[in-house]
């Protein structure tokens, strides 16, 4: 009896295992398909034709995506700037001011905003902001602005929940001994509670600028689409992962490799981003 | 509690044998072949569901299976025979002429602006310069000084593919024109931007936007039929060999009278008189 508990015990043990691991098998299937089928047609024109490249013609042999990365990091650094702000004020608010009452209605209205689906922004996009901006500043409305607006509304949950925790963290005494040097709560926050946060908060920044390179749906929606790096904030661009999505399904040959390739990419800079946010966080730990 | 834990590790390792054995028996469940299966061109593929329905009620016994994928992918899947027949909206190119093309009928392009544009007839060089990025303004075009919003399909599109060989001759699309991905959403952009300026399917026409002449002609059926409307294509059913006894079926279906009906109904024109 005690032994067929034990082998019982065994068999679970190996079998949660077995599906933890699962997932870090998906991630290596995934890295694998695109690799296998996006790296040849590096070998092929030439990682600089792709990576420098100016022109995005795959039908007639031009792989250049150098337009799509600037633009990639252009709508991200937009939504940074529009929503980073926004989110930081949210997460001070709620970590330092809001009672309790405050918190338990806005942290979950945050996480709601979260689970919006991007498509549903996408459409908000499409319907309100780029016919107004349409209307205001002029151009086509699919724009750089209408993509930082959009996107810098889907970040706001990722850098506020983040932003949050981390000021929480803050010990209570830091605030209690800048509070009886007859600093104001204000004072406080600004000069005792964020720079000790500092690095948290940075690393949110960083997530929530990955969450916006990777944005697909809302972007092809809004962007426009035109592969040309924009010079104003009212003409449209095309990022990496709205040039995947919106040509994947006519792509054949060369073309598909080179939408593979466009994975590559991004899959290059998202992990970048991912191991100087962890960098960030970890220096808050041993600091 | 441990019971229920139990119970649900043995669900879904049950859930996941049952998933992987359904995907490995998939294909051999089919083998009475009383069923065709159709991918392709999103242009062709709402009118194929169309001629689908009406087959079926009168062939109760055969399941017409329509997806869509583009024509790339149409003409892929019928040489992987992973369908039985393969939707195209662009002519077939190179090694891929081995399959037999049916041609069902006919579509027109038609070049759409809002109906807030006063501009009624463009010629087919004004288009060339438009897409080329040479004129830029509608001023040129003898309207308001306002930027044009131009839109474009996306590479590998039939739809465009169609009208690069048609209008733009040599000449590429410029970078700067926007672009969508399919005719739904270059209409949308069309209908709700006054200055825009798109081209789609002539069967997606309806009154959010207006067709403008080319050359003075104006795109209509008529007009296509006595090949005065010089920006049409044709829509194609591919097969690879012997297509199978339904197949056969379904394709002598849509060029009967009946099934040449349902696509002039639909705003296609047909390919005899």
């Amino acid at each position: 009896m005690a032994n067929g508990r034990i082998n019982k015990e065994v068999a679970i043990k190996w079998l949660l295992t077995l599906f933890a691991l699962s997932s870090l098998l998906f991630l290596f299937l995934i890295f694998a398909f695109i690799l296998l089928e996006g790296l040849p047609l590096f070998f092929k024109v030439g990682t600089s034709n792709i990576i420098a490249g100016f022109r995005w013609a795959p039908t007639k042999g031009f792989f250049g995506i150098f337009p799509m990365i600037v633009s990639s990091f252009m709508v991200t650094l937009g939504a940074l700037v529009l929503g980073a702000p926004l989110a930081l004020a949210c997460a001070t608010y709620l970590s330092e001011y809001a009672g309790r009452r405050t918190k338990t209605i806005l942290k979950p209205s945050l996480e709601l905003l979260a689970g919006i689906p991007s498509v549903v922004y996408g459409f908000l996009g499409v319907i309100y902001i780029v016919p107004l901006i349409r209307e205001c500043f002029g151009g086509p409305g699919f724009s750089l602005l209408a993509t930082s607006v959009v996107l810098g509304i889907m970040i706001l949950p990722t850098i506020t929940s983040i932003s949050f925790d981390s000021l929480m963290t803050v010990p209570a005494a830091y605030r209690e001994g800048s509070l009886a040097m007859g600093a104001t709560q204000w004072q406080t926050v600004y000069r005792v509670v964020l720079p000790a946060a500092r690095s948290g908060i940075l690393a949110s920044f960083i997530l929530g600028m990955g969450r916006a390179i990777g944005e697909t749906m809302a972007v092809i929606m809004v962007a426009g689409n035109a592969l040309k790096i924009p010079l104003s904030p009212l003409e449209p661009l095309r990022t990496l992962t709205s040039n995947i999505a919106l040509e994947l399904a006519y792509a054949t040959g060369d073309h598909r490799s080179a939408l593979f390739s466009t994975g590559i990419v991004l899959l290059v800079i998202i992990m970048i981003l991912n191991l100087i946010a962890n960098f960030w966080v970890k220096r808050k730990v041993a600091g | 509690m441990r019971t229920f834990l139990i119970r649900c590790i043995a669900l879904s390792a049950l859930v996941i044998f049952c998933t992987t054995c359904g995907f490995l028996s998939g294909p051999s469940a089919d083998g009475g072949k009383r069923s065709v299966s159709l991918a392709g061109s999103t242009s062709v593929m709402p009118f194929s569901e169309k001629l689908a329905e009406r087959f079926m009620l009168d062939h109760p016994e055969i399941g017409v299976d329509v997806q869509g994928g583009g024509s790339s992918a149409g003409i892929q899947a019928c040489l992987n025979k992973t369908v039985d027949i393969g939707m195209s909206s662009r002519e077939l190119k190179g090694d891929e002429k081995v399959l037999t093309e049916t041609t069902i009928c006919y579509d027109g392009i038609s070049i759409v602006v809002s109906p807030k544009n006063p501009i009624r007839n463009i010629t087919a060089k004004q288009i060339r310069g438009i897409y080329s990025g040479r004129i830029r303004n509608w001023k040129e075009l003898g309207w308001i000084d306002r930027e044009i919003d131009a839109v474009t399909r996306e590479e590998g599109s039939g739809t465009r593919a169609a009208f690069e060989e048609l209008l733009m001759k040599n000449e590429n699309i410029s970078d700067r024109i926007m672009v969508q991905d399919s005719n739904g959403s270059v209409k949308e952009i069309v209908a709700t931007d006054p200055y825009g300026i798109g081209y789609i399917s002539l069967g997606m026409l309806d009154q959010r936007v207006r067709a403008l002449s080319v050359d003075g002609t104006v795109p209509l059926v008529e007009n296509i039929k006595k090949k005065t409307y010089h920006v049409v294509r044709p829509f194609l059913y591919l097969t690879l060999g012997e297509p199978s006894r339904p197949a056969r079926m379904f394709i002598e279906f849509i060029l009967s009278r009946d099934g040449q009906a349902i696509l002039r109904k639909e705003g296609l024109v047909p390919i005899h008189g």
